[in-house]
């Protein structure tokens, strides 16, 4: 299949619309149809948390430009409710069923809501993923409310508090982990994150949990937290990271789960026993796939970058005979900007075991963080000092020893890696924008203590 | 018209900041904010911004998915 058939997308988000440009740029000719759950046509989520609820952008000014025209079916507003790999259809929640040669799987994510349902009920208890979930809170902020409550501290959330506190609200931000962004970026900027946070007058609780949600008439009242303390609140942001759409996947006999669709490197979608298939293909958040130079990790990134980069190779793939297809390379990259700072990462921050600054200083709020892995560069980490982060890409890119010598710009005080202390997932409020889902033996080993069977008795 | 920024590509060379000042801004000392809808009185400047930003990182078109069902 080069030019011709029925290719269909399911999510019309920003991997879904720059895969069909890329189909339709690359010169298939034939049925294409994408899919999308939510009402509006693909639009940014960056500015969401930004720009929007700043007051600067309205939510329903966000959409994407489009890189070229393309010639498409587009089903908005309809969710897909299985898939049929046999037949080779896409069933929709609406009944409409959707014959393909070619499938791409790119539904993304979700954002976690709060466990308990009666309090995620409570009126003012709010998440932030979609540009209605924005619109709705800022209008909250807008309206000048006494105390917002941001559950959670990982990116969003730590975006969210700081619009928060530009807007010159208070904010009380819970974290269960030692600090806040500390899933994605390891203890050295988590403590940096905090102290940050701090100065800038976010009401900042880490290693509690929120316990309860508090409500009177319908209406969020107040939290309560772990460590007994409790606040007034009008608002609670949940930001406790993002679950991947593959329900929907259940019964189809795709390797797809909690953490995602397994693929491989050319984003063919694995099925439950491992088989690659030929015809279902993943991109942008949803998918988990191998990269070489994370010791072919199977990797989950929420990353806008990766969304652009994988429908690329995915769409190139879906319509190429074997030997022309291309692998998703990427080194792995993404930014926020929050309270004032530009804060940009390639690599994989996490894929870690000690971490460096190699320019500028903490103290200054200017710098480039280094992380290592048993010896060789994994992932660097700028904050306002983004004109240096290409040159730690191709330290990335060729393996290069870590610690990295010293840059002519200028030397930092202190010179010595520390452990980059990159907790598990567990143990926080957030959850991690990278995802290690396989496994790496020497860190996650866990000793399990079964009782002898006859065999294993018998071997000692 | 819309655009959208890479910000990964992005290096706050700022050029677009002068170019269109109501369109893009910098927040801080470098992190980029821009508005995604661009006013009717803004284009030219735009699409000048867009041909002067040295890494090429912001994307102009029309609205994806326009006349979507």
């Amino acid at each position: 299949m080069i030019g011709e058939g029925r290719i269909v997308v399911v999510g019309a988000s920003l991997a879904g619309l720059r895969a069909a440009e890329t189909l339709r740029e690359q010169g298939f000719a034939g049925s294409l149809t994408l899919v999308g759950e939510e009402p509006h046509p693909p639009y940014d989520r960056p500015p969401l948390s930004k720009q929007v609820l700043l007051g600067r952008v309205r939510a329903q000014d966000v959409a994407l430009p489009s890189r070229s025209a393309v010639d498409a079916r587009w089903k908005l507003g309809v969710r897909a409710g299985g898939v049929d790999p046999i037949e080779k259809r896409v069933i929709l929640a609406d009944g409409e069923q959707l014959a393909y040669d070619r499938l791409l799987i790119a539904t993304g994510t979700r954002a976690r809501p709060w466990p308990n349902a009666d309090e995620a009920r409570l009126d003012g208890v709010l998440t932030l993923r979609t540009n209605d979930d924005a619109a709705r809170l800022a209008e909250r902020l807008d309206a000048g409310p006494r105390r917002v409550l941001v559950i959670g501290a990982g990116f969003i959330g730590s975006e969210i508090a700081s619009a928060c506190r530009e807007l010159g609200l208070d904010v009380t931000v819970a974290e269960r982990g030692p600090s806040p962004l500390v899933g994605a970026l390891g203890g050295t900027l988590g403590t940096f994150a905090g102290k940050l946070q701090r100065a800038h007058g976010v009401d900042l609780r880490c290693g509690v949990t929120v316990t309860a949600l508090k409500g009177r008439n319908g209406r969020l009242t107040g939290a309560e937290f772990s460590d007994g303390g409790r606040i007034d609140a009008d608002v609670a942001v949940v930001a406790l990271g993002a679950v991947r759409n593959t329900e929907w996947l259940d019964g189809s006999g795709l390797a797809a789960g909690p953490r995602g669709v397994a693929c491989d490197a050319g984003c063919r979608a694995f099925d439950m026993y491992g088989i690659v298939t030929d015809d279902v293909f993943v991109a942008g958040d949803v998918a988990r796939f191998p990269h070489p130079l994370f010791e072919y990790q199977m990797l989950s990134l929420e990353h806008w970058g990766n969304a652009v980069a994988q429908a690329e190779v995915a769409a190139h793939n879906m319509i190429s005979p074997g030997p022309r297809r291309r692998p998703h390379l990427t080194v792995p990259a993404f930014w926020s900007s929050q309270f004032g700072l530009n804060i940009k990462s390639v690599g994989v921050p996490t894929f870690s075991d000690q971490v460096v600054i190699a320019q500028g200083s903490l103290r200054e709020g200017r710098f480039v963080a280094v992380y290592g892995y048993r010896g060789r560069v994994t992932a660097a980490v700028s904050v306002n000092r983004a004109k240096w982060l290409e040159h730690y890409q191709y330290l990335i890119e060729t393996a290069a020893p870590f610690p990295p010598a010293p840059g002519a710009a200028d030397r930092p005080g202190s010179f010595d890696p520390v452990p980059s202390d990159v907790p598990s997932p567990q143990l926080l409020s957030h959850g991690p924008t990278v995802a290690l889902t396989g496994h790496l033996p020497d860190r996650h080993l866990t000793l399990v203590r079964h009782e002898l069977s006859p065999t294993a008795a018998h071997c000692r | 018209m819309q655009i959208v920024v890479d910000l990964n590509r992005c290096q706050s060379y700022a050029q677009c900041v002068f170019l269109a000042p109501q369109v893009f801004e910098l927040h801080g000392e470098e992190a980029l904010m821009f508005r995604p809808s661009v006013p009717d009185d803004q284009h030219e400047r735009v699409r000048r911004a867009e041909a002067a930003c040295p890494v090429q990182a912001i994307l102009v078109g029309e609205p994806a998915g326009l006349g979507a069902s």
